[in-house]
C-alpha cells in the first residue's frame, strides 16, 4: 500500500512488468515524435514565428512608424481619425501598440510578403489577429520583425489579448487585405 | 544527527496518539499544523472561488455582471487566492502529513512550522488587501512595466518565505525520521511524491524570490528598470513550475486515496518512483510555455524547454496515467471484481466522495488538462492559442479539475482521520465531486472552445462596444462564453457544497472517538494485510486499464495532429 514503506529496501532493482514497459516505450517514442514535429515544422511548415528581434527605444520605433505613415497613408478609417496605410508589397511595415490602440491601420495586398515590425510604446500588449487567430506577444523595448503573407481578401481585427489596464478591452486595430494589383 | 533538526538542544519531547484506523503514531503538533494549514487553505478557496464566480458571471455575455474596474480586480484576486494561497496552504498540510504522519515521526521544529504558517498567512492577507484597495489590478502575473502597489509584491514575498520555511520543516522531518529509524527501507510512495513536490517547491519559490524582490524594490523606486522579457522568464520559473508542485502533490494524493480506500498497491514501486523522478528532473523548465511567442528568445531554446527536454516530464505523467488506474484495477480484481473488462470500474466505490473525486480528477487531468497542455505547449501551435481563452481552459483542466478536485477528495479522509470528526451531510458530500467535476469539466472545455475561436482571455468586453474600431467575434464564441458561465455557476455550486460539508463537519461533526473508529473502520477490511505486502500485484492482467489508456492515447494523437492541421491553414509567417 502506497502510504506504507516498501519492505524491500532497493526499489530500483524491481523487475519491470511487460504492460508497463510497453507503455513506457510507446510514451517515450511519442514524446520523440512530438519533439521532432516542432523541429520538422521549422523546415517544412509555413507558420513559424520569426527569431528576428532587436532592442529598440520606443521613441525610435515611433519615429519609424510615423515616417511610414507620412509616406503611405491613403485615407482615414471611417470616422475614427486613424490613418489607413498602404505600403508597397515587400516593404517594411510598422504597427505600434500603445494604451489603448494599434497604430496605424494597415492595408495589405493578398498573397504578397511584408516585413512586419511590432513593438510597444508602454506596457506589454498582445497582437491577436482575428479571425485568423494568430497571437504574438508585444514587449516595450523589443522590436519583433516577421514576414507575413496575408491570405483572403477582407477585414481583419487586431485585438489586444495581453491585459494592459482599464482600457484594455477598447484596444482594437485593423488590417485590410485587398486583392493584389 | 538529531542536533541537525533541533539547533543543538535536546530533541523535542513530542506527544503522540495512536491512530485507531491506521495504527500510525500521530504527532499532535504535526496534527495541529495540518489542521490549521488545511482550514486556512479552505478559507482561501472560498474567497478565491467567490471571485471566480464573479469573473465567470462577467464573462457570460448575457449577464456581464461587474463593471470593468471590478472585473480586473476580481480576476487578479481570483488568481492569487486559488492558484497560490489555496493550493500551497493545502500542499503544506500534505507535506506535514506525508512526512510526520506517514513516517511515524515527530515533526521537526513545530515552532518554525508555525513561523512559516504565520508568514504565509500575513503575506496572503497583505496581497489581498493590496488587490482590494484597487491599485494592484495587475493580474496574478503582474507583468512589468505595469506596476502594482509595493505591498502587493511584499505580500507575495512574505508568503513565499513562509512556504520555504514550511518546506524546510518537511525536509528536517525526513532527516529526523531517518535518524530515529521511525520507518524501514525506502519511504512510502506517497512520501516520495511529496518529496518530489517539495524539491520542485524549493526551485519555484527561489525563482519567485529572485524576481519579486527586485520588482518590489522597483515599485518603491530603488531600481529604475526591470526588463519585461527577463521578468517573464524568471517569473514563470515560479508561475509554471509551481503548477508542477501541484501535479506532484496531487499524483501523490491519487496514490494515497487509492491505497486508503481500496488498499491498492502501486503496480511497480520502481516505475512510479521513476515517474516522480522525471518530474523533479524536467518539469521545472516549463517557464518556456509562456514564452513561445515572445520576441528575443530563440526557437532552439523554446523547443527544448517547452518539451521538458524531449517530453521526459510528460513521460512521467503518462506513466502515472497507467499506473494509477492500473493499481486500482489490480486492487479491485484482487477483491473479486474480475468479470469482463470493466467490472472493477463499475463496482468501484462511486458513492465514496474520496474515491469518486480522485477518479474524476485523474480522468479530467489526463483528457482535459494533460492533452491540451502538450498541444498548447507546442512551439508553433502556441501561435493559435497564446493568451486566448484556451489558456485558462487548459489550466482549469489541470489545476482545478486535477489538483483542486484531488485535494477536495482527500479532505473526505482528512476530516475523519486528522480532525477526528464524522463527515456531516453525507448525501451532499457524495454528490459534491460530481457537481464540481461536471462544472469544472464544462468550464475547461468551453473555455478551450472559445479560445479556438480566438476569444481573448482577461478581457472585460468581447463585444468591443466602447472601442473606436469595430470587431466581431463569431456567434459561436459568444455561445461558448455563455456555456462557460453556466458551468461556472455549476462549479461554484460544487465548491459551495464542499465548503458547507467541510466547515460543518470540522466544527460541528460528531467526534470520532477511538471506540467509534473501531466500530466503524474508515479504511477497508483487509487493508492491513494489503499494507504489509510490497511490490507488484503478481500477474498483471489489466485489460480495463489498457483499454482506457489506449482510448486516451488515440484521443491524444488525433487531437495533436488536428491542431497542426489548423495551424497549416493560417497566414504564412516566418
Amino acid at each position: 500500500m502506497a502510504i506504507h514503506p516498501p519492505e524491500k529496501r532497493i526499489w530500483w532493482n524491481e523487475p519491470l512488468e511487460k504492460s508497463e514497459i510497453t507503455w513506457i516505450t510507446i510514451a517515450f517514442i511519442w514524446g520523440l515524435v512530438m519533439f521532432f514535429t516542432m523541429v520538422f515544422w521549422h523546415f517544412t511548415g509555413e507558420q513559424n514565428l520569426s527569431n528576428e528581434a532587436y532592442r529598440i527605444h520606443p521613441e525610435t520605433f515611433a519615429e519609424r512608424t510615423e515616417a511610414m505613415v507620412d509616406q503611405y497613408t491613403v485615407r482615414e478609417e471611417g470616422e475614427t481619425g486613424l490613418p489607413v496605410v498602404r505600403p508597397p508589397p515587400g516593404s517594411d511595415v510598422y504597427m505600434l501598440a500603445r494604451l489603448w490602440e494599434w497604430w496605424p491601420i494597415l492595408e495589405l495586398e493578398e498573397g504578397k510578403d511584408y516585413r512586419l515590425h511590432l513593438s510597444s510604446m508602454d506596457w506589454q500588449h498582445g497582437f491577436s489577429l482575428q479571425p485568423e487567430n494568430i497571437n504574438i506577444q508585444i514587449h516595450p523595448g523589443y522590436e519583433l520583425v516577421l514576414t507575413l503573407t496575408p491570405e483572403g481578401v477582407g477585414e481583419y481585427g487586431v485585438v489586444c489579448n495581453e491585459y494592459c489596464g482599464i482600457g484594455h478591452h477598447q484596444m482594437v486595430g485593423k488590417i485590410h487585405v485587398v486583392a493584389a494589383e | 544527527m538529531a542536533s541537525i533538526a533541533h539547533t543543538g538542544s535536546l530533541p523535542r519531547a513530542a506527544e503522540f496518539r495512536t491512530c485507531p484506523d491506521t495504527g500510525l503514531r500521530v504527532d499532535l503538533a504535526a496534527e495541529k499544523l495540518i489542521r490549521w494549514n488545511a482550514v486556512v487553505a479552505v478559507v482561501f478557496l472560498a474567497i478565491g472561488g467567490l471571485f471566480g464566480l464573479l469573473v465567470a458571471l462577467t464573462r457570460w455575455p448575457a449577464v456581464h455582471l461587474l463593471p470593468a474596474e471590478w472585473f480586473y480586480l476580481a480576476l487578479t484576486a481570483h488568481g492569487a487566492d486559488v492558484l497560490l494561497f489555496w493550493v500551497i496552504f493545502f500542499e503544506i498540510a500534505i507535506l506535514y502529513f506525508a512526512s510526520a504522519i506517514l513516517l511515524n515521526c515527530r515533526l521537526a521544529t513545530p515552532r518554525m512550522a508555525w513561523l512559516g504558517f504565520w508568514l504565509m498567512l500575513a503575506g496572503a492577507l497583505l496581497a489581498n488587501v493590496a488587490v482590494l484597495q484597487g491599485e494592484s489590478s495587475v493580474m496574478f502575473t503582474s507583468y512589468v512595466p505595469m506596476q502594482a502597489a509595493p505591498h502587493f509584491y511584499l505580500g507575495l514575498i512574505l508568503f513565499a518565505v513562509g512556504a520555504l520555511v514550511a518546506v524546510a520543516v518537511f525536509f528536517g522531518t525526513l532527516v529526523i525520521a531517518k535518524d530515529e529509524g521511525t520507518y524501514e527501507g525506502s519511504v512510502p510512495l506517497v512520501t516520495f511524491g511529496a518529496i518530489a513536490a517539495a524539491v520542485i517547491a524549493v526551485f519555484t519559490i527561489t525563482s519567485g524570490a529572485i524576481i519579486l524582490i527586485p520588482t518590489f524594490l522597483w515599485s518603491i523606486g530603488l531600481i529604475s528598470h526591470i526588463d519585461p522579457v527577463m521578468y517573464k522568464v524568471v517569473w514563470w520559473g515560479m508561475g509554471h513550475s509551481s503548477q508542477q508542485i501541484n501535479v506532484s502533490a496531487h499524483v501523490a494524493v491519487w496514490y494515497a486515496i487509492a491505497a486508503m480506500v481500496l488498499g491498492a498497491k502501486p503496480l511497480s514501486e520502481k516505475v512510479s518512483r521513476f515517474a516522480f523522478l522525471m518530474y523533479i528532473l524536467f518539469l521545472q523548465i516549463a517557464a518556456a510555455h509562456h514564452l513561445l511567442v515572445e520576441p528575443g528568445i530563440s526557437s532552439e531554446w523554446k523547443i527544448f524547454n517547452t518539451s521538458y527536454a524531449l517530453y521526459l516530464a510528460v513521460l512521467g505523467s503518462l506513466i502515472h496515467g497507467l499506473s494509477v488506474p492500473g493499481a486500482i484495477e489490480a486492487a479491485q480484481r484482487r477483491r473479486g471484481y474480475t468479470k469482463g473488462v470493466f467490472e472493477w470500474l463499475r463496482k468501484a466505490p462511486w458513492g465514496n466522495p474520496a474515491f469518486s473525486g480522485m477518479f474524476l480528477s485523474l480522468v479530467m487531468f489526463g483528457f482535459l488538462g494533460g492533452i491540451s497542455g502538450v498541444v498548447l505547449g507546442s512551439e508553433q501551435i502556441n501561435l493559435l492559442m497564446h493568451n486566448t481563452m484556451y489558456v485558462p481552459g487548459h489550466f482549469h483542466g489541470t489545476v482545478v479539475a486535477g489538483t483542486t478536485l484531488a485535494f477536495m477528495a482527500i479532505t473526505y479522509l482528512v476530516v475523519p482521520l486528522i480532525f477526528r470528526r464524522e463527515i456531516m451531510f453525507k448525501k451532499l458530500a457524495q454528490w459534491q465531486p460530481y457537481v464540481f467535476g461536471l462544472g469544472v469539466g464544462g468550464i475547461s472545455l468551453f473555455m478551450m472552445g472559445a479560445g479556438t475561436l480566438g476569444v481573448s482571455r482577461r478581457h472585460w468586453d468581447i463585444t468591443f462596444a466602447d472601442a473606436p474600431v469595430a470587431f466581431d467575434y463569431p456567434g459561436t464564441a459568444f455561445l461558448m462564453m455563455g456555456l462557460n458561465g453556466v458551468f461556472g455557476v455549476l462549479s461554484a455550486l460544487g465548491g459551495l457544497m464542499y465548503i458547507v460539508v467541510v466547515v460543518s463537519s470540522v466544527f460541528f461533526g460528531e467526534r470520532r472517538t477511538e471506540e467509534k473508529a473501531k466500530a466503524e473502520p474508515l479504511l477497508p477490511q483487509g487493508g492491513a494485510e494489503a499494507v504489509a505486502s510490497y511490490g507488484s500485484e503478481g500477474t498483471l492482467k489489466l485489460p480495463g486499464t489498457i483499454t482506457l489508456v489506449a482510448i486516451f492515447f488515440v484521443a491524444f494523437v488525433l487531437y495533436y495532429f488536428v491542431n497542426w492541421k489548423f495551424l497549416s491553414e493560417v497566414w504564412p509567417l516566418s
